[in-house]
């Protein structure tokens, strides 16, 4: 029997609000798009309700609980009089959308739940969607295009012109069967083919392995086995291009042989550094490190970027809650989220350029900015650092680069299963969502992919990760688990996998708590579904877990025993679904051998200096995406909870200047020690020379923490490594090259590298068969910390008369400076034909003295001289401040010393009576005095006696509050 | 005697902890106490002096900020809840509780139908940004005396404060339950100027109180403000507006009213 359906439909009073904010953004979107003649947009939300209702029953589900009556208007469809937009108007069109079924609804969910609260248990089913009512000339094929590239996403909803009806969350139609896969009998093409077919980015090396493994066992596997197997030696999970032997011819002849990028270059140079405060490095889920002497931080940073690339909102979403669990995983309370987003130009005019299956820049970058600002707000953590960086490079194939830190009481993660441990897997259900994760993301995209990989994106569910923290951390507390792990890629087969690659384990499907029935086994146990944690739990000690779970409504799941014959066995039911030896699941991958081609040096020719107006110029540099001020998204984040946010990604007398890195107190430690985030980035580096960006971005991630106060003796690294396909040897030799650069940099600043990630086959195959890979990236994150915050340092000018020093090594360059961005064909040019800025010898010995002056209390502002270079910086501390600054630059070329980018290299403003001192503390060093700051507010440079830019501080702050989009 | 606060907890509150800290500094004690163990009886909200609903996400603010949070508080603790405020005890209810306390029609007063709201920004935002808090004489225990500013974070996307019908908003003035304007950083009212008033709350209302007195709900976080280095312009010598004289007023009360 069908039950009837009811659906609310529910907008703003038009008194409350004369222009709704969401309807005026996506007016502009469609604009953008080039559906010019939409004159007008309203945003309404639906509420399905499926059950016997009375219209008594309705009005007051209407009014207690699905709408607010004093700032919302409310009508049942099919009811007269709702007061809701009347339509049979010309020109006047509705689309509604609703989500696909699987994807995660959790306002549905407390639909049904609260209606019981009030009493009204006739509703059995809920859901939620969208009506648009539009406005304007419009054909069908424009509103198909608004639907598909702005309203709805298809990965996610459908879509139609008018009532929408609904998909309740229910029973697929999929068996409950296990398939055999004759793989035994199979040849080279024939093996090739079931790894493609099964989406499973196993090469024939690995396919002939696991044949092998079979014709040994003397049996085929089961779909079960073999999509473990292909998750389990991904790319994802295992990294065997960071593992993989590779041989490069050198430049000069002979060859050079690395045997594994991760353990020759970062884990050496962890090795050799040898820091006695690193507790873990490359071996957890996120690198931990000694804080005091309670507590340990971890640091994790993760990427999403294929399924932000389909999925913005989803994606950046679920990637947040991924990095978050991995923090978790070391029984770590999380303290902050950091994130950093490339995305393509917004002011692109490319709608009809697009290729097939690319969403617009602009909806990528809105939708993964809200995905990473719901996670973080609800799961009330600060989202602190990050950066935003544009390039046409990453139109098709954004990244999003989520990162978490976190607290973790000295010696209280636990890492060892016992034979005898149940299988705990707490948190969320598994539904059919995230399949082949793993795979998916270790492929390259096209226009397909958002189709066919539909399942491996959904939504996240904050609250119930947030219930997760507050369990877990409890649990810790009472040591009530012997190991724990974080659900992501590969789900459950990962997960359970690991923690039992030397125990075993034997796990029973059928406990699994699902979400709608009709999975099949490989479903269940591959499911990236989110939110889950799975834990080794005594027998003795799961119903005091369970009493805690009960407390913040978490749901506990036995799903098996930790057996200790080092077997992993899986049934569903009765049937035995999967039983590998470990020995072969996590030792067997055969080690890839791949060729490298050396990066080629850029070539570096001499250049016509380009005359232009230095102050236009800087206003224009200030003004561009990449540098300009990245409020808009840093206000959405709730940077204050937790109260621990000494310097916030903002500063200044107006709170509108930007800060190097900032600075936490953790709330619940004792003392006043702080932890200070920073990154580096330089993608523009990356494209000229892979080495160099290295040790610039690891310079620049170090010299933002000092800066800011932080201890350059105790700086941890993360890298985030994203390329496009390793198996190009020039695309590997870059990264090859990488690699080495951040050896080179960790040693020379004695900051190991903790953790790590790397994100292969960032390409994009369009359909005209293009394909467009993005530029070289790396991402370090630095964790510093400070002694006591209220040694920090911000980069704002404080007070007229203090004095301004430019101190280290100013060797600027122009080769992939923004100058060469601005648009300038001329300028263009010299940063083509220009080298990239090389690191100083000089740079730890100068943070060392710079950073004695600042524990004295000598600084007063300090910021590093980055994109832009010197006139950029000084115009950022000015506009901090809202004073002035007159400086004089010694001899030289103008537009190297104002606009050229260089390491190792800060501005330091000092006050009068602490100058002498502070040029004390860092004698040997090059320190420059430039200037001093002024009360007129107006940035004044000159060289050799000639005024080369004056500009008014309110001039700086209108540019470089310019919204991205509308810059060069 | 040290009053004991009780901080309630809800699936997706996130700021009980400075909450917490900021009572224990203004001389409570503190216990965080999950909504399911008043329900269960493991807890009595009569057992405790002071009542803290704290900010952050109950159940993801779905269908509406604070919203099914006070379903909960009308359905399972009516009557804990109204003998509790009858008694003249301090409640403070900040941000998602604020909004709970209004959707549950405790704020700004409950006799009758309320018509006072809290709704989507003006800006339709998130916002996260210092503001500056004026005091109002009135009503307010936790307000009434203050004399000083308070500057402090809001982060929130719904804490627009309307009232439906304006002859409520002129009886709220003149009952004095207006305790908190956003105000300008010298103390000016803040009118309807963005930022400086972060969200377009008729009157610049940042906090009401009950016609009593003892129950405050607010949107920005006094809590977030305890330290001078919690300041975002502390660097620049500026160390203002500390909230925590407002916590020690409702301690202070609390002792009072036990």
């Amino acid at each position: 029997m069908t039950l009837p359906v009811h659906c609310l439909i529910v907008g703003s009073r038009a008194d409350v609000r004369r222009a709704d904010p969401q309807a005026a953004g996506l007016l502009a979107d469609a604009h953008a798009l080039g559906v010019q003649h939409l004159a007008q947009l309203k945003c309404f939300t639906l509420f399905f309700l499926e059950g016997h209702l009375s219209v008594p029953q309705q009005e007051r589900l209407a009014a207690e609980l699905l709408s607010d009556p004093v700032a919302q208007t409310s009508a049942w469809r099919g009811v007269s009089g709702g007061g809701v937009a009347a339509l049979n108007k010309p020109d006047t069109h509705v689309i509604e959308t609703a989500l696909r079924p699987g994807v995660t609804d959790p306002v549905a969910e407390q639909i049904v739940h609260y209606a019981r609260v009030l009493g009204l248990s006739g509703v059995t089913r809920a859901a939620t969607g969208q009506r648009f009512v539009l406005r304007g000339p419009l054909t069908d094929a424009d509103l198909h295009h608004l639907a598909l590239r702005l309203l709805a996403n298809p990965v996610i909803q459908h879509y139609a012109f008018g009532p929408i009806t609904p998909t309740f969350p229910q029973a697929a139609g999929s068996s409950e069967s296990v398939e055999m896969l004759p793989i035994r009998e199979l040849d080279e093409a024939q093996l090739m083919t079931l790894s493609r077919e099964r989406r499973a980015a196993l090469d024939l090396a690995e396919m002939q392995a696991v044949q092998a493994y079979f014709r040994t066992e003397g049996r085929d596997p089961t779909d079960v086995e073999f999509e473990t197997i292909a998750q389990t030696w991904s790319e994802h999970c295992v990294h065997k291009t960071f593992k993989a032997r590779i041989s490069m011819i050198a430049p000069g002849g002979g060859s050079l042989e690395v045997n594994g990028l991760l353990r020759t270059y970062l884990r050496s140079a962890t090795e050799t550094i040898a820091a006695h405060w690193v507790r873990s490095a490359f071996v957890d889920n996120a690198g931990i490190l000694a804080f005091d002497d309670e507590f340990d931080v971890a640091f994790k940073v993760e990427t999403h970027n294929h399924p932000s690339a389909i999925e913005p909102f989803g994606g950046a979403n679920t990637g947040v809650g991924g990095v978050i669990r991995d923090v978790l995983g070391v029984s770590a309370k999380p303290i902050a989220a950091t994130d950093v987003l490339c995305f393509g130009p917004q002011n692109q005019a490319l709608a009809a350029a697009l290729p097939d299956g690319v969403l617009p820049p602009r909806r990528v970058r809105s939708g993964v900015v809200a995905g990473v600002r719901d996670y973080g707000n609800k799961m009330g953590l600060p989202t602190v650092s990050g950066a935003i960086w544009y390039d046409p490079g990453y139109t098709a194939n954004p990244l999003v680069f989520c990162g978490c830190v976190g607290l973790v009481p000295v010696g209280s993660h636990p890492r060892g299963p016992q034979a005898g441990d149940r299988v705990i897997v707490l948190g969320g259900r598994t539904g059919r969502d995230g399949l082949r994760g793993a795979t998916f993301s270790s492929m390259a995209m096209d226009a397909k992919t958002g189709e066919v990989a539909g399942a491996s994106v959904q939504i996240g569910d904050p609250i119930t990760e947030k219930g997760l923290v507050e369990v877990i951390t409890r649990a810790r507390d009472a040591q009530l688990y012997h190991a724990i792990t974080d659900c992501g890629a590969g789900g459950l087969s990962s997960a359970v996998g690991e923690m039992a690659s030397d125990l075993g384990a034997a796990v029973d499907l059928a406990q699994v708590r699902l979400k709608y029935a009709g999975l099949a086994p490989w479903e269940i146990w591959l499911s990236e579904a989110q939110e889950r944690m799975v834990l080794a739990v005594a027998p003795g000690a799961v119903s005091a877990l369970q009493t805690i779970c009960a407390v913040f409504s978490v749901e506990l799941t036995d799903i098996g025993v930790f057996t200790g014959d080092g077997r992993l066995h899986v049934c569903a039911g009765e049937r035995l679904v999967l039983d590998l030896s470990n020995a072969f699941l996590h030792g067997g991958i055969p080690q890839r051998c791949l060729t490298a081609e050396p990066a080629t040096a850029p070539g570096v020719r001499a250049a016509e200096m380009p005359v232009v107006d230095y102050a236009v110029t800087l206003l224009r540099l200030l003004a561009h995406p990449n540098i300009a001020s990245k409020a808009d998204v840093i206000r959405g984040y709730d940077h204050e909870v937790q109260g621990g946010t000494v310097v916030k990604p903002l500063t200044g007398a107006c709170n509108d200047g930007p800060s190097d890195a900032v600075v936490l107190r953790p709330i619940g430690t004792r003392g006043l020690r702080g932890v200070v985030l920073s990154t580096g980035l330089n993608p523009e580096y990356g494209k000229r020379d892979a080495y160099a960006m290295a040790l610039s971005v690891v310079d620049e991630s170090v010299r933002n923490a000092v800066a800011t106060g932080a201890d350059p003796a105790r700086l941890a690294l993360l890298d985030n490594f994203c390329w496009g396909d390793p198996l190009r040897p020039a695309t590997l030799g870059a990264l090859l090259a990488a690699a080495q650069g951040c050896h080179d940099a960790a040693l020379r600043y004695g900051a190991p590298f903790v953790s790590g990630k790397d994100s292969l086959n960032n390409e994009f195959l369009g359909a005209d068969g293009l394909r467009h890979a993005i530029p070289p990236t790396l991402l370090i994150s630095a964790i510093g910390q400070i002694e006591d915050v209220r040694c920090a340092v911000t980069t704002d000018l404080k007070e007229a008369g203090d004095v301004v020093y430019l101190v280290g090594e100013a060797a600027a360059e122009f080769g992939g400076s923004h100058l060469g961005l601005l648009g300038d064909l001329a300028l263009a040019a010299l940063a083509e034909c220009s080298p990239v800025p090389r690191l100083p010898a000089s740079a730890p010995v100068l943070y060392a003295a710079l950073h004695a002056a600042m524990q004295a209390g000598r600084v007063r502002a300090c910021h590093d001289l980055s994109e832009g270079g010197l006139a950029v910086a000084a115009a950022e501390m000015c506009l901090g401040g809202r004073l002035g600054l007159n400086l004089s630059l010694p001899a030289g070329e103008p537009l190297r010393q104002l606009f050229g980018e260089c390491n190792g290299t800060l501005l330091v403003a000092v006050g009068p009576g602490d100058s002498a001192a502070f040029e004390a503390v860092l004698a040997g060093q090059l320190v420059r005095r430039l200037g001093e700051v002024t009360s007129d507010a107006r940035l004044t440079i000159s060289g050799a006696g000639t005024v080369l830019l004056s500009v008014p501080v309110g001039e700086l702050v209108a540019a470089w509050n310019t919204p991205a989009g509308e810059g060069a | 005697m040290k009053p004991t606060a009780l901080i309630l907890h809800a699936n997706g509150t996130n700021r009980d902890h400075e909450a917490a800290q900021a009572l224990e500094l203004a001389g409570a004690a503190v216990e965080i106490v999950h909504l399911s163990q008043l329900r269960a009886g493991e807890r009595h909200m009569a057992d405790y002096q002071l009542l803290v609903l704290p900010g952050g996400f109950s159940y993801g603010d779905a269908l509406g900020a604070g919203k099914l949070m006070a379903l909960d508080l009308t359905v399972y603790f009516a009557d804990a809840v109204h003998e509790f405020i009858a008694s003249g005890k301090p409640v403070i209810g900040i941000c998602n509780g604020f909004q709970a306390l209004v959707k549950a029609g405790l704020l700004p007063g409950s006799s009758g139908p309320s018509s006072a709201t809290l709704t989507f920004n003006a800006s339709g935002r998130f916002e996260c940004r210092w503001v500056t808090l004026a005091p109002q004489p009135g009503a307010c225990v936790w307000t009434n005396s203050l004399v000083d500013i308070i500057e402090c974070p809001v982060a929130h996307g719904e804490g627009r404060f309307l009232m439906g019908d304006s002859a409520d908003l002129v009886a709220l003035q003149a009952g004095g339950q207006v305790a908190l304007t956003y105000a300008f950083a010298d103390g000016a009212p803040a009118g309807d100027a963005y930022p400086a008033n972060p969200n377009g709350s008729v009157a610049a209302i940042a906090g009401v109180c009950n016609a009593a007195g003892n129950v405050l709900g607010l949107m920005p976080h006094p809590e977030d403000h305890l330290f001078s280095w919690q300041h975002p312009r502390w660097t620049r010598g500026r160390t203002h507006g500390l909230g925590l004289p407002l916590f020690q007023r409702g301690v202070a009360h609390a002792v009072q009213a036990a």
